[in-house]
């Protein structure tokens, strides 16, 4: 429990760390919000009122005080562009982007695990030496060129060459504008939508968590105890499970903890080419209007993410490996 | 002497003919790939066909009547700087932060380490994006936002060696036979904590390569007209219906190249380190 507290501690340190940070970036950058709000007609008066509206002429001390002791308190300001709260805004996106980064870290995990594994079987037999060469291709791959190749295929292509109706894939947005239905429909809508934006993000973190996953099991593969498993005449397949699993599973434990800044980052621009209205979507539209309140909260949540992230790792890791347990 | 394996002579031999085909190409070609032309006569060319103007295009052109192949080697300098330069700037400040940090110890590694897992914190790309579109988007904003955003891992990496070579019996023994601090550092303890950093610096080109082209994809990092693979891909976003090959070559481009680059630091860490260094770093 006290090394729980004390975790706990030092992740809200490292947020704070964050916030200031970024703050410092954002408002250290040239560039002025009020002179991009105000129409192109406004007089250099009316500049300075929404400047002093905003809270934008007080000292940068001040304005990061003010904005450290709301955040504090959960209140991350108003964003200049929407004029709603920028929890609100946030509140929003992210239940579609965390879907879609869940789903995505789901399938990455076990695919990547299973592809690693079974190389890892196989090491230096011709199927592994394909399933190496698929998996640093895919690897070397941008996830918005992938995307875009995804919709070539599964979206005009279906249409050309005339698919399945279960293969011909929405490409743009969470729902189907003439979509009216409720209920089961309307999810099964949405999940149609999500096939292709998780399917990249899939592809290419699945790629590389099996490029890990081949060394941690071969590491583990290598160990004598594995031998005497196998010498005592334990099956194979509870070889597998039972001794090389199991002490695999802590390095890719923290492996998944690893891999969330990844999704959450190629999940900007998966949402970009998909329309898909998440986090990655408000972040960028708030980069390109200088909407400082949102650009600081999105980044703060997804710090938040990726530390609450480390700190679950760190305390599931004693569960599965009794060494670690001080 | 260990022999070289296949992987690193077919990737040193690719990279090699396109560091070659950057450089010669657009030198060599007709036309200049950034200017327009007679856009009506050439736009929209297929690969291995010919304008109504007669000459012939090897990747065809884009819809501006540009001639594909020639922008993407033109554009492959670009790339193969911005990775380089990029991974090679962030790594020695990397090195020189690690390095300072373990050898001083005290409130310097503590304020040192502090800052590098804050910004570990934030995904790199959100701390890229933040950087780049707030600064003038531009090739040398991409390099200095690649240096601030990926210095931490390798910095990581060469405190945790200077604080294992450090504790080693030579250096034990250089420090008894009276050589000074700077010395030991120098040439007992670095080069024996830059394994790890090198082969974290050759696989991070390849990352920075693939972040450049995200943010030029996104319109935040090389701008129009200058080439870039990332913003070839963007061009070729609305026409992926009736002219595929716009996004698929500079595409094709970027995978080969950071390709090989993983392999290259795959074959170096093999050589160099038994263990293996976290192999995860981020990509677009």
């Amino acid at each position: 429990m006290r090394i729980f507290a004390r975790r706990l501690g030092v992740a809200f340190l490292l947020l704070w760390l964050v916030l200031t940070i970024t703050f410092a970036l954002v408002r250290l950058a040239p560039g002025d919000a009020a002179t991009l709000l105000v129409p192109p007609s406004a007089s250099a008066a009316d500049a300075a009122r929404l400047r002093a509206e905003l809270g934008l002429d007080a000292p940068l001390v001040v304005q990061y005080a003010r904005w450290i002791g709301g955040a504090l308190r959960g209140d991350l300001g108003e964003s200049y562009v929407h004029a709603r709260p920028v929890a609100a805004v946030l509140a929003d996106a992210l239940p579609l982007s965390l879907g879609l980064g869940l789903a995505s870290l789901a399938l990455t995990f076990i695919f990547g695990v299973l592809v690693g594994m079974v190389q890892a079987l196989r090491r230096g037999r011709p199927s592994d030496l394909v399933l190496t060469v698929a998996t640093t291709t895919m690897y070397a791959a941008p996830s918005f060129w992938l995307a875009l190749a995804l919709v070539a295929v599964f979206t005009y292509g279906a249409a050309r060459w005339g698919f399945p109706p279960a293969l011909r894939l929405p490409a743009f947005g969470v729902r189907d504008p003439a979509a009216t239905a409720g209920g089961l429909a309307a999810f099964m809508d949405v999940v149609r939508h999500a096939i292709l934006p998780v399917a990249t993000l899939a592809l290419v973190g699945a790629a590389g968590v099996a490029r890990y996953a081949r060394s941690a099991v071969a590491d583990v593969l290598s160990a004598l105890w594995v031998r005497a498993a196998a010498a005592k005449g334990v099956a194979r397949r509870r070889i597998y499970f039972r001794h090389v699993l199991a002490n695999a599973m802590p390095p890719l434990i923290v492996l998944l903890a690893l891999s969330v800044p990844g999704i959450l980052a190629g999940s900007v621009f998966v949402e970009s080419v998909f329309a898909w209205p998440g986090m990655g979507r408000v972040m960028l539209s708030a980069i390109a209007s200088r909407d400082y309140p949102v650009v600081l909260g999105a980044t703060a949540l997804y710090a938040a993410l990726v530390i609450g992230a480390n700190l679950i790792a760190d305390l599931v890791l004693p569960l599965l490996d009794p060494r670690r347990r001080a | 002497m260990r022999r070289v394996g296949w992987t690193t002579r077919l990737s040193l031999g690719a990279l090699g003919v396109l560091a070659l085909g950057a450089l010669m190409v657009p030198e060599l070609a007709p036309t200049d790939p950034r200017t327009i032309g007679d856009v009506l006569e050439r736009r929209l060319v297929p690969p291995f066909g010919y304008d109504s103007t007669g000459g012939w295009h090897l990747l065809g052109t884009d819809k501006f009547g540009r001639d594909i192949f020639v922008r993407m080697m033109l554009a492959a300098r670009l790339s193969l700087l911005v990775g380089i330069a990029g991974s090679l700037l962030a790594g020695s400040v990397g090195i020189a932060l690690g390095a300072m940090a373990a050898w001083s110890g005290g409130v310097t590694d503590r304020v040192t380490m502090a800052l590098a897992d804050a910004l570990l914190a934030i995904p790199r790309l959100v701390l890229l994006l933040v950087c780049a579109a707030l600064w003038n988007p531009g090739t040398t904003t991409v390099v200095a936002v690649l240096v601030f955003t990926g210095w931490m891992g390798v910095a990581r990496l060469v405190r945790a060696d200077v604080l294992g070579a450090r504790a080693a019996p030579y250096v034990e023994a250089a420090v008894a036979l009276g050589a000074p601090g700077r010395r030991v550092l120098w040439r007992h303890v670095l080069p024996n904590a830059l394994g790890s950093a090198v082969v974290a610096i050759t696989l991070g080109v390849g990352s920075a390569i693939l972040l450049e082209s995200g943010l030029s994809f996104l319109g935040l990092g090389v701008q129009p007209p200058q080439p870039s693979w990332g913003n070839m891909i963007a061009d070729g976003r609305d026409l992926i219906v009736i002219a595929p090959w716009v996004a698929l070559a500079p595409g094709l481009a970027i995978i080969g190249t950071v390709l090989c680059c993983t392999l290259l630091g795959d074959a170096l860490r093999d050589t160099l380190s038994g263990e293996r260094p976290v192999t995860i770093g981020e990509r677009a």
